[in-house]
C-alpha cells in the first residue's frame, strides 16, 4: 500500500495522457474500479426488480392498471429533472478537472437541488396515487411498481445525502486528490441513477401509456 | 402490569422445551464465563484493540474462521438431532414443529453462516499473500463485511432463544412463509439476518475482485496468478452478480410480511413462484460461489504435494471462467416440477448438464497433475484426494437430477439430500478442510498433528459414505425430505439406522479435529521456516505467522509458481530485502466504526423482526451516521517507519 | 497539481460543447420516445422495441458524454464488469419472463 506519487497513464482521458487528479493517490483507481463494480451489482439488483415488475404487471386484481394510473405530464417532468441533474453533475466534474472550486460547488448544489426536486415530485406522485386508492397493498402490480420506482427514489435520496457530505468537504478542503475521487465517484452514482430511470421511464411508464 | 410483562416474556422468549431451557442455561453460563475470563485476565482492551477494531486481512480471516467453526458445530448438532430423530420409525425425540425448525436452521447455518465465512476466511488469509499485496483493496470495507456477517449470524442464532426459530426450510418458500400461514417472528429472523450478512458478502465480492485485479505484485500477470486466487476471482464475480437477486427476493418477501404488499401472496394477484425464481437466480450460483474456491484449494494442494506444476494451467483458468458464466444460466433446474413450459425445462436441463464439461476438465487435470508426481500423503493431500471421487459422484448424481423428466421422481426426495450433501460436504467441506490444514501453519505458526488428523480424516470420510449412501436408496424407496418420522411398514428402518450411525461417525470426526487443534496448540510442530510444505506460491516465502505488513518489500514475479522458481534460482525474500534500504510502509489505521455499524445493523434487524419500527429506524439512522462519519474521515492511514520494519524483519531472520 | 491544467482551467467555458451535446441528445431521445408512444401509429411490440433501442442509446450517451466511461489507469476492467452485469441483467429479466409465463392461474 505504498503511495504512488505519479502513476503512468495508459488509457487516461482527454488531457494529453496525464491522469486526472482523482487517480493520483494510490487508493483512487482502486475505489473507482470498486465503484464501477458496485454499479454492475446494482444493475443486477434493479434487473431483479424489473423482472418482478414485468411478471406481475398484469396482476392488477381488478384494481387500477398501469394505463389508468400513470399521468404523462408527471413522469415527463420527473424525467427532465433527472436528465438535467445528470447534465449538471457532469459539469461539476468538468469544473473540478479544471480546478475551479467555485463552479464545482455551484454545479454540485444545482445538481443536488434538482435531485431534491425530483424526489419531491416523485413523493407527490406516490401520494396522489395512494389518494386514489392505488396503494402498495392494493395489488401485486402496485406492490411491484412502488417497490421498483421507490427503490430508485431511495437511491436518489441516498445520493443527495452523500453529495451533501461531499459538498461540505470541498468547501472545507478544496479540490485535492481525495475530494476529486469522491466527487468523481458520486457523479458516477448519479449518472447511473439516471440510466436506471431511463429504463423506468421506458418500460414502466411508457409501456403503461402504450399498452 | 406484571401480567402483561409476563405475557410478553412468554412470547418473546422461547418456552416449553427442555432442550431449549438447557441451551438457555448453557448460553448464560458461557457468556458469563467469557466475560469473567476477559475481565480476570484484563483482556478487554486487547480484545478491542487487536481484534474488534482490526482492519488487518489476516486477523479478519481468523475471526471468520473461528465463527465458521462455531457455526459448523451448531449446524452439526442440528444434523445429529435430525439423524437421531430419524434413526428409528415413530420416534418422538423431536416433535414435527421442532424438526421443521431444526432442518431450517441446519440448512441456513451450514450454507450462509458456515460455508460462506469459511470461504471468506481463506480468501482473506491467503489471497493478499499469494498475490504479493500488503492488504486487500478496501481494508475498512473488509472489516464492515466481517461485522455484517457476524451480526447477521448473531441475529439468526438469537431466534433460537428469543421469538422462535424459522421453520420453513432454508429456502423459505412462500406462500407458506407469508404472514397468514407463518405469523411468528422466526421467519423475520431468517429474512433480516440473511439480508444483513448478504450485504457484507457483496462487499467482500467487490473487495476481492479489485484486490486481485489491481494489487498483484509487479510481474504477476493474470496468467501467472496462482489458481486459488483465480478461483477466488471467479467466486467473487459470481457473488457480485448473484447476491443482488437474493437481496431482492428477501426484501420483497419481507415487504409482504411487514408492509402487507402482495408479491408472493395467494391474494390480490401475488405469485409465490416468483420468489422461487428469484431465490434460485441466486441459489444456484451460490453453490458455485462455495465450490469454486474449494477447486482452487485442491489445485494448490495437489500441485504442492505432487511436486509438480499444475497440469493444464490454462485450461484450468478457462474452465473456471466458463463455469463463472454458465452457472448463472441454469437456475430453473431447482424447480422443474413447477410446471413451466416444456421449452423451459428442456433448456435448463441441457444447460445444467453442460456445466459438467468444464468441471470434468478440472477433475482430469488434477489427476494428471498427480500422475507421475512425487506424492506426499500429508493431511491436506489426503483431503484433496478424498475430495475428487466424492465430488465426482456428487456431480454424476447431479446430472441424473438434471434430466428434467426424471427429476419429477427424484425431486425433494432423500436422493436429492444425498446428492447435495455429496457436493457440499464432499466438495465444499473437504476442500475447505484441505485448505485449512494447508494454510494453518501460515496462520498460526504451527502444524496440526498428523496422527490425530488421520483419525479424524478416516472417521469423517467413512462416516460420510455410511451416512449418505443409504440416503440415495431411501430416496428411490420413496422417502421424501423434511419428514419428521415414518411408519415401520415403509421398510426404511434399516437404511435410516445405518445413516444415523454414519452421522455419528462424522460427529466423532469433527470432535477429533477439535482435539487435534487443542493438542497441536501445545505440542504441534512449530513452523520456523515459513515454508513447511515446500510450497510453490508467494505466501510460503513469508515467515509464519506473517508480519502485519506482509511484505517488507513487494517481490518481483516472473513466473507462475513464483516462490518455487525463486527457490530454484537460489533466491529468497531475505536476499531481496537486503538489496536496498527498506522504505516506510503506509498501512490503514484500525477503527471501531465497522463494529459499531454492525451493532446498528443488528439493532435495525432486531427491530424489524418484531415490527418495532421505531427500533428499526434508530438502527438505520445509526448506520447512515456511521456512513457519513466515514465519508468525512480523511486521515485513514499511518506510516510504519523503516526502522521498525528493519527490526521486525531481522528478528524474523529475514535480513 | 502537477501540470498546467489548473491554470488553463480558469478560462475553460462554463458549459463545454461535449456535455451540452450529451444533454441535448438525451432530451431529444426522451421526447422521441414520448412522441412515439403517444402517436399510436405502430403496434405495441414495435413501439416497445423502438423505445428500448432509444433507451439503449440514452445509456450510451450517459456513458460516453458524462461518465468518462473509457478512462482508466490500466486495463479497462470496469468495462468487462459492466458488460457482464448487463448480460446477467438481461438473463434475469428475460429468463424470468420466459420461466414465469407458464399457464398461470393467478391473475
Ligand atoms: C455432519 C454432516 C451432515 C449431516 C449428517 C446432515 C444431515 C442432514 C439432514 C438429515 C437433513 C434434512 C433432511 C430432511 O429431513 O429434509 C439435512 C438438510 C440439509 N443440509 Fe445437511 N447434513 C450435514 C452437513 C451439511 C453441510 C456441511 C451442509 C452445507 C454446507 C448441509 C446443508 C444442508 C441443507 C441446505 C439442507 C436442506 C435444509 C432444508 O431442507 O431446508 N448439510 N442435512
Ligand atoms: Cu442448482
Amino acid at each position: 500500500m505504498t503511495t504512488v506519487a505519479e502513476k503512468r497513464p495508459t488509457n487516461a482521458g482527454h488531457d494529453g495522457g496525464r491522469l486526472p487528479l482523482e487517480y493520483t493517490r494510490h487508493e483512487g483507481p482502486l475505489n473507482i474500479l470498486g465503484f464501477w463494480i458496485f454499479l454492475a451489482t446494482d444493475v443486477v439488483l434493479f434487473a431483479s426488480l424489473f423482472a418482478t415488475y414485468f411478471v406481475l404487471r398484469t396482476h392488477v386484481d381488478g384494481g387500477p392498471t398501469d394505463k389508468e394510473l400513470f399521468g404523462i405530464s408527471g413522469f415527463t417532468i420527473e424525467t427532465v429533472l433527472l436528465l438535467t441533474s445528470s447534465f449538471t453533475g457532469s459539469l461539476a466534474v468538468y469544473a473540478m478537472r479544471n480546478g475551479n472550486k467555485k463552479r464545482l460547488l455551484g454545479w454540485l448544489i444545482v445538481t443536488l437541488l434538482l435531485g431534491i426536486a425530483f424526489v419531491g415530485y416523485e413523493l407527490h406522485e406516490f401520494l396522489d396515487y395512494a389518494a386514489e386508492g392505488a396503494t402498495m397493498q392494493r395489488s401485486a402490480f402496485l406492490s411491484a411498481f412502488f417497490t421498483l420506482v421507490g427503490t430508485h427514489g431511495a437511491h436518489v435520496t441516498f445520493g443527495i445525502i452523500w453529495m451533501a457530505s461531499i459538498i461540505v468537504q470541498i468547501a472545507r478542503y478544496g479540490i485535492d486528490a481525495i475530494n476529486a475521487r469522491k466527487t468523481f465517484i458520486v457523479s458516477l452514482y448519479w449518472h447511473f441513477l439516471d440510466i436506471i430511470w431511463i429504463f423506468i421511464f421506458t418500460t414502466v411508464y411508457m409501456m403503461g401509456v402504450v399498452s | 402490569m406484571l401480567e402483561s410483562l409476563k405475557e410478553f416474556a412468554g412470547h418473546f422468549f422461547v418456552t416449553g422445551e427442555p432442550l431449549i431451557y438447557m441451551s438457555d442455561v448453557a448460553i448464560v453460563v458461557v457468556s458469563l464465563a467469557i466475560v469473567f475470563t476477559l475481565t480476570y485476565l484484563k483482556k478487554w482492551k486487547w480484545l478491542w484493540k487487536e481484534w474488534l477494531t482490526t482492519v488487518d486481512h489476516k486477523k479478519i480471516g481468523i475471526m471468520y474462521l473461528i465463527s465458521a467453526l462455531l457455526m459448523l458445530f451448531r449446524g452439526g448438532v442440528d444434523a445429529l438431532l435430525m439423524r437421531t430423530q430419524l434413526a428409528l420409525p415413530n420416534l418422538h425425540f423431536l416433535d414435527p414443529q421442532h424438526y421443521n425448525e431444526i432442518f431450517t436452521t441446519h440448512g441456513t447455518i451450514m450454507i450462509l453462516f458456515m460455508a460462506m465465512p469459511f470461504l471468506f476466511a481463506l480468501f482473506n488469509i491467503v489471497v493478499p499473500l499469494q498475490i504479493g499485496a500488503r492488504d486487500v483493496a478496501f481494508p475498512y470495507l473488509n472489516a464492515i463485511s466481517f461485522w455484517l456477517f457476524f451480526f447477521g449470524a448473531l441475529l439468526f442464532n438469537l431466534s433460537f432463544v428469543i421469538g422462535g426459530s424459522p421453520d420453513a426450510g432454508w429456502v423459505s418458500y412462500p406462500p407458506l412463509t407469508e404472514l397468514a400461514t407463518d405469523p411468528g417472528p422466526g421467519e423475520n429472523f431468517y429474512l433480516l439476518s440473511l439480508q444483513i450478512s448478504g450485504i457484507g458478502s457483496i462487499a467482500t465480492g467487490i473487495n476481492f475482485i479489485v484486490t486481485i485485479l489491481k494489487m498483484r505484485a509487479p510481474g504477476m500477470t493474470l496468467m501467472k496468478m496462482p489458481l486459488f486466487s483465480w478461483s477466488v476471482l471467479a467466486s467473487c464475480i459470481i457473488i457480485v452478480f448473484a447476491f443482488p437477486a437474493l437481496t431482492v427476493a428477501l426484501a420483497l418477501l419481507m415487504f409482504d410480511r411487514l408492509f402487507g404488499t402482495h408479491f408472493f401472496t395467494m391474494l390480490h394477484g401475488g405469485n409465490p413462484m416468483m420468489y422461487i425464481n428469484l431465490f434460485w437466480v441466486w441459489g444456484h450460483p451460490e453453490v458455485y460461489i462455495a465450490v469454486l474456491p474449494a477447486f482452487g484449494v485442491i489445485s494448490e494442494v495437489v500441485a504442492t504435494f505432487s511436486r509438480k506444476s499444475v497440469f493444464g494451467y490454462k485450461s484450468m483458468v478457462a474452465a473456471l471462467m466458463v463455469i463463472t458464466v454458465i452457472n448463472y444460466l441454469v437456475w430453473a433446474h431447482h424447480f422443474f416440477t413447477m410446471g413451466a413450459s416444456a421449452g423451459v425445462n428442456a433448456y435448463f436441463a441441457v444447460a445444467t448438464m453442460l456445466v459438467g464439461i468444464p468441471t470434468g476438465v478440472k477433475v482430469f487435470n488434477w489427476l494428471f497433475t498427480m500422475f507421475r508426481g512425487r506424492i506426499r500423503l500429508t493431511l491436506p493431500m489426503l483431503w484433496a484426494i478424498a475430495f475428487i471421487p466424492c465430488f465426482a459422484i456428487g456431480g454424476a448424481t447431479g446430472v441424473m437430477l438434471a434430466a428434467a423428466p426424471a427429476d419429477y421422481q427424484y425431486h425433494n426426495s432423500f436422493f436429492l439430500i444425498a446428492h447435495f450433501h455429496q457436493t457440499l460436504i464432499g466438495g465444499v467441506v473437504f476442500g475447505l478442510l484441505a485448505g485449512l490444514y494447508y494454510w494453518w501453519p501460515k496462520m498460526f505458526g504451527f502444524i496440526l498433528d498428523e496422527r490425530l488428523g488421520k483419525w479424524a480424516f478416516w472417521f469423517f470420510n467413512i462416516g460420510f459414505y455410511v451416512c449418505f449412501m443409504p440416503m440415495y436408496a431411501l430416496g428411490f424407496m420413496g422417502m421424501t425430505r423434511r419428514v419428521y418420522t415414518y411408519p415401520a411398514e415403509t421398510g426404511w428402518t434399516g437404511l435410516n439406522f445405518v445413516s444415523t450411525i454414519g452421522a455419528y461417525l462424522m460427529g466423532i470426526g469433527f470432535l477429533l479435529i477439535v482435539a487435534q487443534v487443542l493438542y497441536s496448540i501445545k505440542y504441534g510442530k512449530r513452523d520456523v521456516t515459513g515454508d513447511p510444505w515446500d510450497g510453490r506460491t508467494l505466501e510460503w516465502a513469508l515467515p509464519s505467522p506473517v508480519p502485519h505488513y506482509n511484505f517488507a518489500r513487494i517481490p518481483e514475479v516472473s513466473e507462475l509458481d513464483a516462490w518455487w522458481h525463486m527457490k530454484q534460482n537460489g533466491e529468497t525474500l531475505a536476499a531481496q530485502n537486503k538489496k536496498a534500504p527498506l522504505e516506510p510502509i503506509h498501512m490503514p489505521k484500525n477503527t471501531g466504526r465497522p463494529f459499531i455499524m454492525g451493532v446498528f445493523f443488528f439493532i435495525a434487524g432486531f427491530g424489524f423482526v418484531f415490527n418495532w419500527f421505531w427500533m428499526g429506524a434508530i438502527g438505520l439512522i445509526g448506520v447512515v451516521i456511521t456512513l457519513i462519519a466515514r465519508s468525512q474521515e480523511r486521515d485513514t492511514e499511518y506510516e510504519i517507519p523503516a526502522e521498525e520494519i528493519r527490526r521486525t524483519e531481522s528478528a524474523l531472520g529475514r535480513l | 497539481m502537477t501540470n498546467g491544467r489548473m491554470q488553463e482551467g480558469k478560462h475553460a467555458p462554463l458549459i463545454p460543447m461535449k456535455n451540452f451535446v450529451g444533454y441535448l441528445l438525451s432530451l431529444v431521445l426522451t421526447f422521441a420516445a414520448l412522441a412515439l408512444g403517444m402517436a399510436h401509429v405502430l403496434s405495441f411490440g414495435a413501439v416497445m422495441l423502438i423505445m428500448l433501442l432509444l433507451a439503449v442509446l440514452q445509456v450510451v450517451v450517459q456513458l460516453i458524454f458524462f461518465m468518462h466511461f473509457t478512462e482508466s489507469d490500466g486495463p479497462r476492467y470496469h468495462i468487462v464488469g459492466l458488460a457482464l452485469g448487463a448480460f446477467f441483467a438481461l438473463c434475469v429479466i428475460f429468463g424470468s419472463i420466459w420461466i414465469m409465463t407458464f399457464n398461470s392461474q393467478v391473475h
